[in-house]
């Protein structure tokens, strides 16, 4: 029996010697087994395997997802610290010394201008570049992997390229701006600069994985749509934009969707692109985030309960801005379908 | 739109591909010049001859190799689990009957726009109390099954796995856990392989949760990168020369693996 098994690859042939096999495999030898106490297993084996299968990833959420945001609210109404544990509890005073805290106001309209800077030009782009791949290309692989490159490279380690590329005085990207005659530009210095810089890593690193996904639904789109748009007269790009455009809509809730929730939490790259010891973002914190205010508060004030408090309040953000985004990008697809 | 692209697109596309490959040659190019080249601002756009002096000096300001191998090892091991959970899980959701399948698998969609990195707190006083932090099990257990997972796993299974199969050997008296492993898990394989391939780069790229779990002493490769551009940031040609070498892991996979990446987006897309 354990030879016929032991033959791998088709599904089909390994199950009949199972009937036959199994009772003196399960039963001590000589003994009937009871059908009725077989037949048992089997309906329990049934209805009880699908939850053991599933149940790890349930348990695993519980312990290191769920608990986790919920534990976040009971820390944060506590005095908490990284090394002494749980003080005193205090209400919302961690929230109220957050969100009287200048860094917190100054780091949070960093991150939104970040998130700005980096989603809306990605999707753009991404969107253009899957119309370029969406064609029919000779060595087709080599393009899309080509555009793929820059995603497996860490963030940490594109923080690192990308802090030398902007250098403030002996940077790639300011001696190519001394070319054109443009005077040197604090990338790390000055607020929006940096912000652009900053954006400009995410960009880099996400913009060719996006237009992937957008390539992939744009050749979802049935070929006829486009014959008959050519039949009635219309151009190109009037057939993206009124047929490609609202086509894709699902998949760019997705991707806009996603990209918020990553967006909002960016922290290796500011934190990397910091030559300052501090690491906070810059020396007035102009490219600090909010995540990095998490860390900050927690781990380098050793503050848990302040750092609880700021995650809490980085969340309500993620989720308004969730759902913003999920309107607009609604809104602007059913404009398009309707021209 | 499929008509025979002209220059303007190819012209396009390779301008893309130079943006894309252009920041990696710079990393590379600065950490083969030496100190004081590097420190001048853009050096000569060939290759200096110092690249490995420049590593050398890297790895030996980290704890490169160490670093390195607990990186290889958090991210096999967590990729492996992921694969098996999920496909296990998946091919539940995809295949199997039960009570409350429909929820519980909607459940597992909604929680993948939880975003659990603002869990880090409580997950810290976690670990703390089982005594983990400072050790890889603390970075490996966060991941050792993920909701993206169960729901690729799940699309792919569907259609992939015939339900006059499953019906058949259930029929035939095949238990479940074997009707899952010669049926389900051979047709799983090509799915299996790039969900194996993401994991182990999203865990290898990963870098706020080591951060705050594991020690200076006993880091991720991302976590070393950090202490060596806090350590010589003004040293460019060292701390890009370390960055390069950090790189050439992934890169390789890239291009091992690149095609299976690509399908398996452009896959994890259309069916997301």
């Amino acid at each position: 029996m354990s030879n016929s098994t032991a033959s791998r690859g088709g599904g089909t042939q390994t199950v009949p010697p199972t009937r036959e096999g199994s009772p003196t495999a399960s039963g001590p030898a000589g003994r009937a087994p009871r059908p009725e106490w077989r037949q048992r297993l089997t309906r329990l084996d049934v209805r009880l395997s699908p939850y053991l299968y599933i149940s790890p990833f349930f348990l695993l959420f519980l312990v290191v997802g769920m608990f986790p945001l919920a534990y976040t609210a009971w820390v944060s109404v506590h005095e908490w610290s990284l090394i002494g544990g749980k003080g005193e509890f205090v209400g919302l005073d961690n929230f109220r010394e957050v969100l009287g805290n200048p860094y917190f106001t100054k780091q949070l309209v960093n991150t939104i201008s970040i998130f700005l800077l980096s989603s809306v030009p990605q999707i753009v782009i991404a969107v253009v570049l899957a119309a370029l791949l969406d064609n029919q290309l000779r060595g087709r692989t080599f393009w899309r992997m080509s555009i793929l490159l820059p995603f497996v490279v860490s963030p940490v380690a594109i923080a690192i390229i990308f802090g030398s590329l902007y250098g403030d005085r002996y940077g790639l990207i300011n001696e190519l701006l001394g070319h054109v005659g443009i005077d040197p530009i604090g990338w790390h210095t000055e607020r929006f600069a940096s912000h652009v810089a900053v954006a400009t890593m995410v960009n880099w690193r996400w913009t060719g994985y996006n237009a992937l996904i957008l390539l992939a639904a744009m050749q979802a789109v049935p070929r006829e749509l486009y014959e008959s748009a050519a039949i009635d007269g219309a151009g190109r790009v009037r057939q993206f934009a009124s047929i490609t455009l609202p086509m894709i809509r699902p998949t760019m809730i997705f991707v806009v969707i996603t990209s918020t929730i990553g967006g909002l939490q960016i922290f290796a790259e500011p934190r990397l692109f910091d030559e300052t010891n501090a690491r906070n973002g810059g020396s007035d914190r102009q490219f600090g985030t909010i995540t990095m205010l998490i860390y900050d508060f927690g781990w380098q004030l050793r503050d848990l309960g302040r750092a609880s408090a700021t995650a809490w309040l980085l969340f309500v953000v993620i989720c308004v801005f969730g759902i913003a985004n999920f309107l607009l990008i609604r809104r602007v697809g059913a404009l398009g379908g309707e021209r | 739109m499929t008509r025979r692209p002209g220059f303007l697109v190819y012209g396009l596309l390779t301008a893309f591909l130079i943006g894309s490959a252009a920041p990696l040659y710079w990393s590379f190019l600065l950490g083969s010049h030496t100190k004081e080249i590097a420190a001048q601002g853009v050096p000569p756009l060939l290759p200096g001859g110092h690249f490995w002096s420049n590593a050398e000096r890297a790895i030996a300001t980290i704890p490169f190799w160490k670093a390195l191998g607990n990186s290889l090892l958090v991210s096999t091991v967590t990729a492996c689990s992921v694969v098996f959970f999920c496909t296990l899980a998946g091919y539940a959701f995809a295949k199997l009957r039960f009570r409350g399948r429909g929820p519980l698998l909607v459940f597992v969609i909604a929680t993948m726009a939880v975003p659990t990195q603002l869990g880090v707190v409580p997950l810290f006083i976690l670990m703390s109390e089982f005594g983990w932090t400072g050790t890889l099990t603390s970075v490996i257990i966060p991941w050792l099954v993920t909701a993206f997972g169960v729901f690729f796993m799940r699309q792919y299974l569907v259609d992939a796995v015939p339900d006059e199969l499953v019906e058949a050997a259930r029929m035939d008296g095949c238990s479940q856990i074997r009707i899952f492993w010669h049926v389900a898990a051979p047709a799983a394989r090509p799915a299996a392989a790039i969900l194996w391939l993401f994991t182990f780069m999203q865990v290898w790229t990963d870098f706020f949760w080591p951060l705050i779990a594991l020690p200076n002493s006993n880091p991720t490769i991302q976590v070393a990168l950090n202490q060596l551009q806090s350590g010589f940031f003004k040293d460019y040609s060292l701390v890009l020369a370390g960055t390069t070498l950090a790189t050439i892991p992934l890169l390789v996979l890239f291009v091992l693996a690149g095609r299976q990446l690509v399908s398996g987006i452009m896959q994890g897309a259309v069916k997301g």
